[in-house]
């Protein structure tokens, strides 16, 4: 991870200047390999795609049509068919890494039993929650993550034994937290939501799922 | 009533009946028990016979039927024209799937204003809306039928072009695009599978099975309210019904689908 760090680091520094000259050509190079992802649209499509968002959609509840201005990491992830050039991922994640706000009072690990009942709840953020009411984890939706729940989605990888294969240190409780606050700092397309980064889950919250991933107790861990 | 009724019983029995639910979503278990018993019926049939009640009543300002409505292989002709649909229809100057044709008719046949159709499109279990019933009715009368939309005009092929590229459109809180549940073979949200709307064969099975008539609910759904549903799940603000967005969508899976075998409305969870 260190060495990771490293690179990515004196990539930026080499690059900085030129970030939004890198991204565009960036983008040009990618079009050229589109072949490659028979599902990507071509820019043109996407510029119509853009188009048709903005035209046919109407802010219903919390959701305000706001949401489909689109930053500029999903800009550059729509543009390469989620699958920037390397040094572009690299400026992105290190952009996105640099998001992160960490606990004031610098702890990190929360109660895993409050994880745990927020890891099952995928409410919030849709036009039909009440923004009164806590956003869910949601996490349950897309990973395995304990033996005694066998109702669990695919779409991420399995988190079975998360900590147990990892440890506690005050390291991977870092990365831990940073990866559910903005999981693009680590993987610039990445398929999972910055929960953090977006507001949708709070410092509480964020400690309280890394304690579910990394407490030797938690059902994570059995 | 009676099917909510039996729904509910059997979906009782399933639930504490460690037999019947084993190591299955008892939800699942309690569906296939249902299906079974119901054999080749779904609620969806009584739908079906209230939109046909609908499309030969003379109603509208205008007080005629919807029996000269042209759904694209010409007046009054029901028969087939759910599966070559969306597609373009000059008179409109654009492509359109079913529902929003069947609106088309109910506005320059019948009279009734734009906003009148727009009014509730999407029913309750206690109070459904007629067009779910029109829909029904236009469906289930390709029952059998392959899908066969067309794929050649211009307008249909920007259709399929604008619906594929917005499938791939990520944006809103999440990052979530269509493509972030129907994009990749073998995956699940839950226990519930989810089709990769990418492929032919995930992209039939799924076309097919809208509209519904959905247990949980007790009513019938149209994929003008699928899509709906989509959008909300993805945290995005909502398509506008009929809308160019929508039928594209809906355009681009069609003729992703084109080949499957029509069932008549599905039964689902």
């Amino acid at each position: 991870m260190m060495k990771t760090n490293i690179a990515r680091l004196s990539i930026v520094a080499a690059s900085i200047a030129g970030a939004t000259a890198l991204i565009l050509a960036g983008c040009a190079s990618q079009n050229s390999q589109s072949q490659a992802f028979p599902n990507h649209a071509s820019p043109a499509a996407m510029k119509n795609a853009t188009m048709a968002f903005k035209r046919d959609f109407q802010a219903k509840g919390i959701a305000g049509v706001d949401r489909l201005t689109t930053d500029k990491l999903q800009d550059v992830c729509n543009r390469s068919a989620n699958n920037p050039s390397p040094d572009i991922a690299a400026i992105l994640e290190h952009e996105e890494l640099d998001r992160i706000k960490y606990p004031a009072d610098g702890k990190l690990l929360g109660d895993w039993k409050a994880g745990e009942k927020l890891a099952q709840s995928g409410t919030g953020m849709t036009w039909s929650d009440n923004p009164e009411k806590p956003v869910g984890g949601n996490c349950y939706n897309c990973h395995q993550l304990s033996k005694t729940e066998i109702s669990f989605g695919t779409i991420g990888p399995s988190l079975l034994n998360y900590g147990k294969l990892r440890g506690n240190s005050p390291e991977i409780q870092k990365y831990t937290y940073s990866k559910i606050y903005n999981s693009k700092a680590y993987n610039a397309c990445s398929a999972m939501p910055r929960f953090g980064h977006v507001g949708a889950l709070n410092e509480k919250q964020l400690k309280d799922l890394v304690a579910l991933l990394l407490d030797p107790e938690s059902p994570v861990n059995q | 009533m009676k099917y909510r009724i039996a729904v509910m019983a059997v979906l009782a029995v399933a639930w504490t009946s460690p037999a019947l639910a084993q190591a299955k979503d008892p939800t699942i278990a309690g569906i296939e028990k249902y299906r079974e018993m119901l054999g080749d019926d779904n609620p969806a049939e009584l739908y079906e016979a209230r939109g046909e009640i609908l499309w030969k009543k003379a109603a509208g300002p205008k007080n005629v039927s919807l029996e000269k409505c042209d759904l694209g292989l010409g007046p009054g002709i029901v028969k087939g024209a759910y599966v070559q649909t969306p597609r373009y229809f000059a008179d409109a100057g654009r492509v359109m799937d079913i529902e929003t044709r069947i609106n088309w008719c109910r506005t320059t046949l019948q009279g009734f204003s734009e906003a009148d159709v727009r009014k509730r499109p999407f029913g309750s279990a206690d109070k459904p809306s007629e067009i779910e019933d029109l829909v029904t009715y236009v469906v289930t009368a390709s029952k059998g039928m392959k899908v066969n939309v067309p794929t050649s005009h211009p307008k249909e092929v920007e259709a399929y072009e604008l619906g594929e590229a917005m499938f791939h459109f990520r944006a809103g809180p999440y990052d979530f695009s269509c493509a972030s549940c129907h994009g990749e073979s073998g995956k699940r949200i839950r226990l519930q599978d989810l089709p990769n709307l990418t492929t032919t064969a995930d992209a039939r099975r799924a076309y097919v099975g809208w509209p519904a008539y959905r247990v949980s609910t007790s009513r019938v759904h149209t994929m003008q309210w699928r899509i709906n549903d989509c959008f909300r799940q993805q945290r995005f603000p909502e398509p506008k019904y009929m809308s160019e967005a929508v039928d594209a969508l809906i355009t681009y899976m069609a003729q992703t689908a084109n080949g499957a075998e029509y069932k008549g409305p599905a039964l689902k969870r």
